[in-house]
């Protein structure tokens, strides 16, 4: 939940409505100059590629700050990586990549637990499979594109999260946009968590089922949506519903928040929905042994029907999961379109899950896996700790390595991104289209793979830089009256 | 106003009339069956003096209608000045006004003979009547009784039936007697089976239970798995930047080598710009809707694969299919879309095509298309999966076979999958293009950029490409060669183009059903892979597929084929498929 403090809620929508207007103005010069021309950039006959202020945004907002977002890295992205330096020469419109590259803490990767960069236990299993299957199978999992890697994986999958059978694809954002057309279709209902990621929004509107929200990690909210849901119908002739599938996710990505597990299969099962969810952020990263907000939140992976997550955060490959039951894994290899059309993952990319796994499990026969466990939890909490004693305002619970700090302000953007980069610590900005307009942050993902050192260069930075923006919204001393908030959904 | 008269409607008639006025909906939003309120009733009765005392000797009975036939008359006549009401007030509602139009008429004939009988009953008695200067006759009489019961009516609150939610007792019961469909449908045997497991690369020749094989399966067309140099270039890469990205393209998940791969891929093709996609699939499927939204109209062959069709409902746009590779088809639905229709103009209009189908091996003409999109102001996005590397004459795609520009092709997509053995997809146009999917194509916005050492092939892939063209010609005479010996098979007739580097198996006489067909072809590939080590594979198809064109065999001919591979192939289907066949000859 983000409390927005009135005045900075005001500021914020007049920085808005400024770049609104000088957005506005430059548009009607752009008109007027382009009518003299009598050539603009479309063809005569056919409708513009945007209508409108279909790209208002993107031109007359985003590209002032361009610079903040997609820098090119050069190296792996571990606890410091190389980023590019870029320069600009029509004022941020296009942005050349120099040679010269700058050290900095990478604090905006989905690094949790260090395995982006060479592994000593993966890499070399990694490029002897490389070697042994080349980086493509050129064919679909049902055709030739199963190897006996592609196999081990799943069962692998399977055993980890405890569920009995698993299947797995080529892309995380894939898995989620073509497995739900296949679970669910028209006469079905899916309640999506409000803040679910796009790839469940995509994959929901493309099932052709209908679509209800209930609002973010709000179980009274949900179990009023399912009633109301069940004792109406489908809408207009009021049949039943085929059936209902509730979609969470475990962290939320640009929150941080946990999701209430416990709580909402126990909504499901009162009602007999199916719970689908979504651990792209946290299996690997959250719980003793890094099985995910199950282990965390002490859920037995039982009650949860389907359990999707990717392998590109905690186990620095690509490629998402299905985990389920044996019939509904049958089930989606016969039908789920990623399976029977895309081409199958990449094979040595298999291996990195398989290997980062195993190391996870602790069966490389060492115990870096529970010491890597270890480290993020730590190192997550101290950092989430220390940012709330400086007063910043800090979404998401505890344990999450994922911590927004909110900014608001459309100028503090540039501003805090900017002068973080200058003293060599790298941030991610979250702005529209990722968040909300009006609740712009600033978010750091926490690394197994960063030092104490590390951390306190990080916090260092990140408190002179707060200072400097005017975005520690919660001094440490309180003022004695209350400040008049609002509540933002 | 609206609701006033549907409620006078409504009030005033049986259920199936109700019905048959379109207004069913109507009925059932007030969940109450045909109930007339005390209220309502005793609007009827207001008739029943007023008729009366107009002349004593006229009893309602002498109209030779009954209580129920008066009910049905007036509503006639209400009706009857309801739709006059629509007709004039409420153009919005087209379907209703239509049924009331024809329900008009019917009315005004029987109003017509009602009228004339009642005249003369009433014109004995007031013949003489004259008041100020207006003759009072039946006809009159019956004109204003009418309208002073319109009026009524409408004066008259709504009719809304109490509302009566239901309480939490009923709604619990309800959720307690919901019974959901399990999550899946029955399984059957075949979604039992499970492919063949692969023990080595998908080469030309690989290893399926321990034993090797020759690989029909892999659109490995240029026969770059195993490539040296691209190995060297992927392990590099490996080395140097770990597997993963670890992060979408806007937080720091853009490395040089995608930036570097871009360019490359945009140099081969001589575009100014391209973008990559993290997988193959997932490019076509977030690039259409990235640019056609409610509103636009696509129109689409009906042979694309489910990652167009994805792509296509996910558009939300007016999308209408041509017959496959008909361009007869295509000019005829392009010329309906757009005659007569100046709002065609404001709207953007977009032609959606596979370069090479996957579904059937057929090839686009390419030069009609473009000459269609120029005579009807289309934008043309082109599907290069399996075309891309594979055709022209240095594997420049579709446009360098047919001698097209590039620039006339306003978005090509393609999978690197398939001919650049290496995975991931691309999107590549003009730089304004390009540039909009950038924040708008939510495959690329949302989703974890391609393992660098992917992109590393990639360009390896495209530089050996173009070191050396020879490969597509080894390409092609292996094209040609296996056509050669599959000319004649029993039972199984090509339907690929010939240049088509998927050669397409399809049943002379098929059985009728996709099912049997499907049975009968993987009989063929399983006997060929069991006997005679040789894996092909028939086309399969998800039930969320909504192509109709047939199933077949497709036999995946690569430039790392021998010679001897393609005969061992076409002996084997020769001789399997006599064999499996020998009753659908």
């Amino acid at each position: 939940m983000v409390r927005l403090p009135y005045s900075t809620a005001l500021t914020t929508l007049f920085s808005y409505g400024l770049l609104f207007a000088f957005g506005q103005l430059r548009d009607l010069f752009r008109k007027i100059i382009d009518w003299f021309k009598s050539s603009s950039e479309d063809l005569k006959g056919y409708a513009p590629i945007c209508l409108g202020l279909e790209d208002f945004y993107t031109r007359r907002l985003y590209l002032r700050i361009q610079d903040c977002f997609c820098r090119p890295i050069a190296s792996a992205p571990d606890a410091w990586f190389d980023v590019v330096e870029r320069y600009s020469e029509d004022s941020n419109k296009t942005l050349h990549r120099t040679s010269k590259t700058s050290k900095c803490l990478n604090l905006g990767s989905y690094n949790y637990l260090g395995f982006a960069a060479a592994d000593e236990y993966c890499t070399p299993r990694v490029i002897e499979s490389l070697k042994k299957y080349s980086p493509s199978t050129c064919s679909i999992r049902v055709d030739g594109g199963t190897t006996d890697l592609h196999t081990e994986l799943e069962e692998l999958v399977a055993r980890f999260v405890g569920k009995p059978a698993a299947v797995t694809f080529g892309m995380g954002y894939a898995t989620n946009s073509s497995i739900i057309p296949a679970l669910i279709g028209k006469g079905g209902l899916i309640i999506s968590d409000s803040l679910n990621h796009n790839s469940i929004v995509n994959g929901a509107r493309g099932s052709g089922a209908a679509i209800r929200v209930f609002q973010h990690n709000n179980v009274a909210h949900l179990e009023k949506v399912l009633r109301e849901q069940i004792a109406e119908g489908q809408p207009r002739t009021h049949r039943p519903w085929k059936k209902i599938i509730i979609i969470v996710e475990g962290i939320y990505s640009m929150e941080g928040e946990l999701c209430p597990l416990a709580e909402v299969i126990a909504v499901c099962k009162k009602y007999k929905a199916y719970i689908y969810l979504d651990e792209a952020h946290s299996i690997g990263a959250v719980g003793k042994s890094g099985k995910g907000v199950c282990e965390l939140l002490g859920v037995d992976p039982a009650d949860v029907d389907i359990m999707m997550g990717t392998f590109t955060k905690s186990f620095g490959s690509c490629g998402g999961y299905i985990a389920a039951s044996k019939e509904v894994v049958q089930y989606l290899k016969d039908t789920c379109p990623a399976h029977v059309y895309a081409t199958s993952m990449s094979p040595p990319a298999v291996q990195q899950v398989i290997s980062s796994l195993k190391v996870i499990l602790g069966e490389d026969g060492s115990s870096r896996g529970s010491q890597k466990l270890a480290q993020i939890r730590e190192n997550s909490n101290f950092f989430r700790c220390e940012l709330k004693k400086m007063g910043f305002e800090v979404l998401g619970d505890n344990d999450s390595p994922i911590m927004p700090i909110m900014l608001y302000n459309p100028a503090k953007i540039p501003a805090f991104s900017r002068e973080c980069l200058k003293q060599n610590v790298a941030v991610v900005m979250v702005a529209f289209p990722a968040s909300p307009l009006l609740l712009a942050r600033t978010r750091i993902c926490i690394s197994a793979a960063h030092s104490r050192e590390d951390l306190l260069k990080g916090l260092e930075v990140i408190s002179k830089v707060g200072d400097l923006v005017g975005i520690k919204y919660f001094p440490t001393e309180p003022p004695k009256h209350e400040t008049k908030v609002y509540k933002v959904e | 106003m609206l609701s006033a008269a549907q409620d006078l409607v409504y009030g005033l008639l049986p259920t199936e009339e109700a019905e048959d006025l379109g207004l069913g909906s109507l009925r059932r939003h007030h969940h109450l069956g045909f109930l007339i309120s005390d209220d309502e009733k005793s609007s009827y009765n207001y008739l029943k003096p007023g008729i009366g005392d107009l002349s004593s000797d006229v009893d309602l009975s002498a109209f030779g209608l009954g209580l129920e036939h008066r009910r049905y008359l007036l509503a006639f006549f209400s009706v009857f000045g309801v739709s006059i009401y629509f007709g004039f007030f409420c153009n919005t509602l087209p379907s209703f006004n239509f049924k009331a139009e024809v329900m008009a008429t019917a009315v005004m004939n029987m109003t017509t003979a009602a009228l004339d009988w009642v005249s003369i009953a009433f014109d004995a008695p007031l013949a003489r009547a004259v008041v100020f200067g207006v003759h009072i006759d039946g006809h009159l009489v019956v004109e204003v009784l009418l309208i002073a019961v319109i009026l009524f009516q409408l004066t008259r609150k709504s009719y809304k039936p109490p509302k009566k939610p239901l309480t939490e007792k009923e709604i619990d019961d309800l959720c307690e007697e919901w019974i959901p469909e399990p999550l899946h449908p029955p399984i059957t045997e075949e979604m039992k089976l499970e492919p063949p497991t692969l023990e080595s690369a998908a080469g030309p020749h690989t290893v399926i239970d321990g034993k090797e094989v020759v690989n029909f399966a892999s659109a490995n067309y240029l026969g770059l798995i195993g490539d040296d140099k691209i190995i060297d270039s992927c392990v590099a890469s490996l080395e140097k930047y770990g597997v993963g990205s670890c992060g979408p393209r806007g937080f720091y998940g853009t490395i040089d080598v995608h930036l570097d791969c871009e360019t490359r891929i945009a140099k081969f093709m001589g575009t100014p710009d391209s973008i990559l996609y993290s997988y193959g699939i997932s490019t076509i499927f977030s690039v259409i809707p990235a640019f056609c939204k409610k509103g636009d109209i696509i129109v689409a062959d009906e042979g694309v694969h489910w990652g167009v069709q994805n792509g296509l409902y996910l558009s939300r746009s007016t999308v209408v299919y041509f017959k496959h590779n008909d361009m007869t088809s295509l000019e005829s639905t392009l010329e309906k879309l757009t005659r007569g229709n100046k709002q065609a103009e404001k709207i953007r209009r977009y032609i959606v095509v596979e370069a090479l189908y996957q579904n059937s091996g057929q090839i686009t003409p390419l030069n009609e298309i473009v000459r269609l999109k120029e005579k009807y102001r289309f934008r043309v996005i082109l599907e290069e999966s399996h075309s891309f590397g594979v055709l022209g004459n240095t594997g420049r795609g579709l446009a360098e076979h047919y001698g097209v520009p590039i620039e006339k092709i306003d978005i090509i997509t393609a999978s690197m999958g398939n001919a650049l053995a290496t995975d991931g997809g691309f999107c590549t146009g003009t730089a304004r293009v390009v540039d909009h999917q950038r924040l708008s194509s939510s495959g690329y916005v949302f989703s974890a950029s391609l393992p660098p050492y992917l992109a590393s092939a990639a360009i390896a892939a495209v530089d050996h490409l173009e070191d050396d063209p020879s490969l597509l010609t080894t390409l092609r005479s292996n094209i040609s060669l296996l056509r050669e010996g599959l000319s004649d098979l029993p039972g199984l007739t090509i339907a690929s183009h010939p240049l088509s580097p998927i050669v397409f198996l399809k049943l002379k006489n098929p059985t009728g059903s996709f099912k049997n067909d499907l049975e009968l072809l993987n009989k063929i590939t399983e006997r060929a892979l069991k006997e005679d080590s040789v894996f092909i594979v028939s086309t399969k198809r998800s039930v969320l597929d909504k192509c109709r064109l047939p199933v077949g065999i497709r036999v995946f001919v690569s430039a790392g084929h021998t010679a001897s591979d393609i005969k061992k192939v076409s002996d084997s289907l020769q001789r399997v498929a006599a064999l499996v066949l020998a009753e659908h000859i």
